[in-house]
C-alpha cells in the first residue's frame, strides 16, 4: 500500500517534470525561431511575389469579417452607451464613447481575433502540411532557405496589413455608431459628427494601429512556428492549426493589455 | 570502367560519411556509418525498409543533424564551414525525393523551374522551356506541363521530382528510390536517364534503391546498410560472387537468412 502510493506520487513528480520541461523547451524552440525569423525578415534576397500573394491574402479577403465585426461593435456601443448615459446629456457621450472604444480597443482587438481564426488557421495548415509532405526540406535542397521564402513574406505582410484592416476598421465601426445614433436614437446627425470630431485624438488612432501591426506579427508567427514544427501527418497539422489560433488570440488578449497599459497610463 | 574508378580511390571524395550516429529517441538508426563517394561515380544504397537510408541522405543534405561523426564534401567538413559556404557546398546536390515533394500550389513546369527561377533570375519563357525539355527527358509530354501536382499518378510525381532534381545540371544527385512505383518500361527509360547524367554531365549520383535489376543497370558501386553501418560494399560483379550471407539474402530476396524481418523478431 505504501509502496503503491509511493509509486503514484513519483509518477505524478515525473509526470509534472516533464510538463515544465516541455513548457521552456517549447518557450526556447519559439524564441529562437522568432529570432532566426526576424533576421530573415530584415535581409535579402526578398520573395516580392510571395509578399504581394500575401499582403492581398490577409488584406483584402479578411476585409469582409472584419467590416462586418466592427461595424455591428460600433452599432452595440452605440446603444449601449445611450441606455447608460441617457440620463446625462447623452448625444455628446455616445459620440466620444464610440470613438475611443472602437479606435483603442474592438477594432484592432476583433480584426486581430478575426484574422488569427482565418490568417493564422490557414497558415498553419499550408506550412503544416508542406512541413509533413517534405515540401519544406525540397526548398532547401533547391537552393531556397524556407525562413526567406515562406516565413518572412507572411510575417512582413502581416505587420503591413494589418493596421491597413484596422483603420478601415476604425471607419466602419464609428460609422456603425453613427447609424443607430441617427436613425435609432434620433440623434442630429451634424451634430454627432461635428462632436465625433471635436474627440478625435490622434494618439486613439495611432496606438490602435500600433496594437494592430503587434497583433499582424503575433497572428503570422503563431501560425507559421507551428505549421513549420509540425509533425506527424494530418492528425499533426490539425493540432498545428488549433494551437496557432489558440496561442494567437491569447496572446493578442494579453498584449492587448500590456500596450494599453504603456500607451494609457505612462 | 572497373581500372578507371579503382584509380579516382586516390582522389578526394565528393562525399564523405565519418562514423555517423543517428538515434530518434530510443530508437538508434545510423551507428557509426562510414562511406566515401567518389567524383563521377554511381553509388547505390540497399538495405532493407526503415534501416535509415533516407535518414542518411537528409544527413548529408543538412536536413537532419547527425548526433555524432561528420560529413565532408569535397574534402571539407560541413560542420566546420561557415552558413554560407555550407549552403553553397549543398546547393551543388540535387534531391530525388522518396515522396516526390513536389510543391502543390505551383504547376508542374514551375515545380522543375523552381530553382532557376528563384536563384538564377532566368527568365520565365526560358525557364519553361528548359522545365519542358527536362519533364521529355522523364518521358512526359509538353501537356503535363502546366497540371497540377495532385492532379498526376504517383509515377508521374515521381518524374516529375526528377525532373525538378536534374533540372539546374547539379554537380552531385541523389535519387531516393526512383524507380518505386513506376511500370518496367518507364524503370528502365529512368535507369538510362541516370546513367546518362552520370555520364553525360560527370555527375556523381547516390541512389538508393529496392530494385535490384535498376542497382545493377546503374551502380558503378553498391553498399548495404543493415543495422546502421555499411556491412558490405562492392561492384556488381563482386555483388555477384560476395559470400556475405545478408546481402546474399537480400539480393535473393529471401525470407529466410541472418536478416531478421519484424515479424520473426516479434515471434
Ligand atoms: N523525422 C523522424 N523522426 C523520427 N523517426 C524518424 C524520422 N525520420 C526517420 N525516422 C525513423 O528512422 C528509421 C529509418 O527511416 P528511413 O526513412 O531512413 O528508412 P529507409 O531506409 O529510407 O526505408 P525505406 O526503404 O522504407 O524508405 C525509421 O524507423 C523511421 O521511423
Ligand atoms: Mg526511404
Amino acid at each position: 500500500m505504501h509502496f503503491l502510493k509511493q509509486k503514484l506520487e513519483w509518477r505524478f513528480v515525473n509526470k509534472l517534470g516533464r510538463v515544465v520541461l516541455n513548457f521552456f523547451k517549447a518557450t526556447g524552440e519559439l524564441g529562437l525561431f522568432t529570432i532566426e525569423t526576424v533576421y530573415h525578415c530584415v535581409t535579402p534576397p526578398f520573395y516580392g511575389k510571395a509578399f504581394l500573394r500575401q499582403l492581398v491574402e490577409i488584406g483584402f479577403y479578411s476585409l469582409p469579417v472584419v467590416a462586418l465585426t466592427t461595424l455591428f461593435s460600433g452599432m452595440v456601443i452605440a446603444l449601449q452607451t445611450y441606455s447608460g448615459f441617457s440620463s446625462i446629456s447623452a448625444e455628446g457621450a455616445v459620440a466620444m464613447v464610440v470613438l475611443i472604444s472602437v479606435t483603442r480597443e474592438l477594432a484592432p482587438v476583433m480584426a486581430g481575433l478575426m484574422v488569427a481564426g482565418r490568417i493564422g488557421a490557414a497558415m498553419a495548415a499550408e506550412i503544416g502540411t508542406m512541413r509533413v509532405t517534405e515540401q519544406i526540406d525540397a526548398l532547401s535542397t533547391l537552393s531556397t532557405n524556407p525562413y526567406k521564402y515562406l516565413i518572412a513574406p507572411r510575417i512582413i505582410a502581416g505587420i503591413v496589413m494589418l493596421p491597413v484592416l484596422v483603420l478601415i476598421g476604425d471607419i466602419i465601426g464609428i460609422c456603425g455608431g453613427y447609424m443607430i445614433g441617427v436613425s435609432k436614437l434620433d440623434f442630429n446627425a451634424t451634430t454627432y459628427l461635428m462632436n465625433t470630431w471635436e474627440y478625435l485624438k490622434p494618439m486613439d488612432i495611432i496606438s490602435g494601429l500600433v496594437k494592430a501591426s503587434v497583433f499582424g506579427f503575433i497572428i503570422t508567427l503563431m501560425g507559421c512556428y507551428n505549421g513549420f514544427h509540425s509533425q506527424g501527418g494530418a492528425q499533426g497539422v490539425g493540432q498545428a492549426t488549433t494551437n496557432a489560433v489558440v496561442s494567437a488570440s491569447i496572446l493578442i488578449l494579453i498584449f492587448n493589455y500590456i500596450l494599453t497599459e504603456i500607451f494609457f497610463t505612462i | 570502367m572497373a581500372l578507371f574508378r579503382f584509380k579516382q580511390k586516390e582522389q578526394t571524395p565528393k562525399i564523405k560519411l565519418v562514423n555517423l550516429h543517428k538515434a530518434f529517441g530510443r530508437k538508434k538508426v545510423l551507428n557509426g556509418l562510414n562511406l566515401e563517394i567518389y567524383p563521377g561515380e554511381s553509388l547505390v544504397i540497399i538495405g532493407g525498409s526503415g534501416t535509415g537510408k533516407s535518414v542518411t541522405l537528409k544527413c548529408i543534405l543538412g536536413l537532419l543533424s547527425p548526433d555524432s561523426g561528420y560529413i565532408e564534401i569535397d574534402g571539407r567538413r560541413l560542420d566546420q564551414l561557415s552558413s554560407s559556404d555550407r549552403a553553397e557546398a549543398i546547393g551543388q546536390i540535387g534531391m530525388l525525393f522518396q515522396s516526390g515533394a513536389l510543391f502543390d500550389s505551383l504547376s508542374v513546369w514551375e515545380n522543375v523551374a523552381f530553382s532557376l527561377l528563384q536563384n538564377k533570375k532566368i527568365k520565365k519563357d526560358e525557364a519553361r522551356k528548359i522545365a519542358v525539355s527536362k519533364l521529355a527527358q522523364v518521358g512526359l509530354g509538353r501537356d503535363v506541363a502546366s497540371v497540377y501536382p495532385a492532379d498526376l499518378s504517383g509515377g508521374m510525381k515521381k518524374r516529375v521530382g526528377l525532373a525538378r532534381a536534374i533540372a539546374t545540371d547539379p554537380s552531385v544527385i541523389f535519387f531516393d528510390e526512383p524507380t518505386t512505383g513506376l511500370d518496367p518500361i518507364m524503370s528502365d527509360v529512368i535507369n538510362e536517364l541516370i546513367v546518362s547524367t552520370v555520364k553525360n554531365l560527370g555527375a556523381t549520383a547516390l541512389t538508393i534503391t529496392h530494385d535490384m535489376n535498376s542497382a545493377r543497370k546503374i551502380a558503378d558501386r553498391i553498399a548495404m546498410l543493415y543495422e546502421g553501418k555499411i556491412i558490405w560494399i562492392g561492384t556488381v560483379k563482386e555483388l555477384d560472387k560476395t559470400k556475405n550471407p545478408y546481402v546474399r539474402q537480400f539480393v535473393a530476396g529471401s525470407a529466410q537468412g541472418p536478416i531478421k524481418t519484424e515479424i520473426k523478431a516479434n515471434q
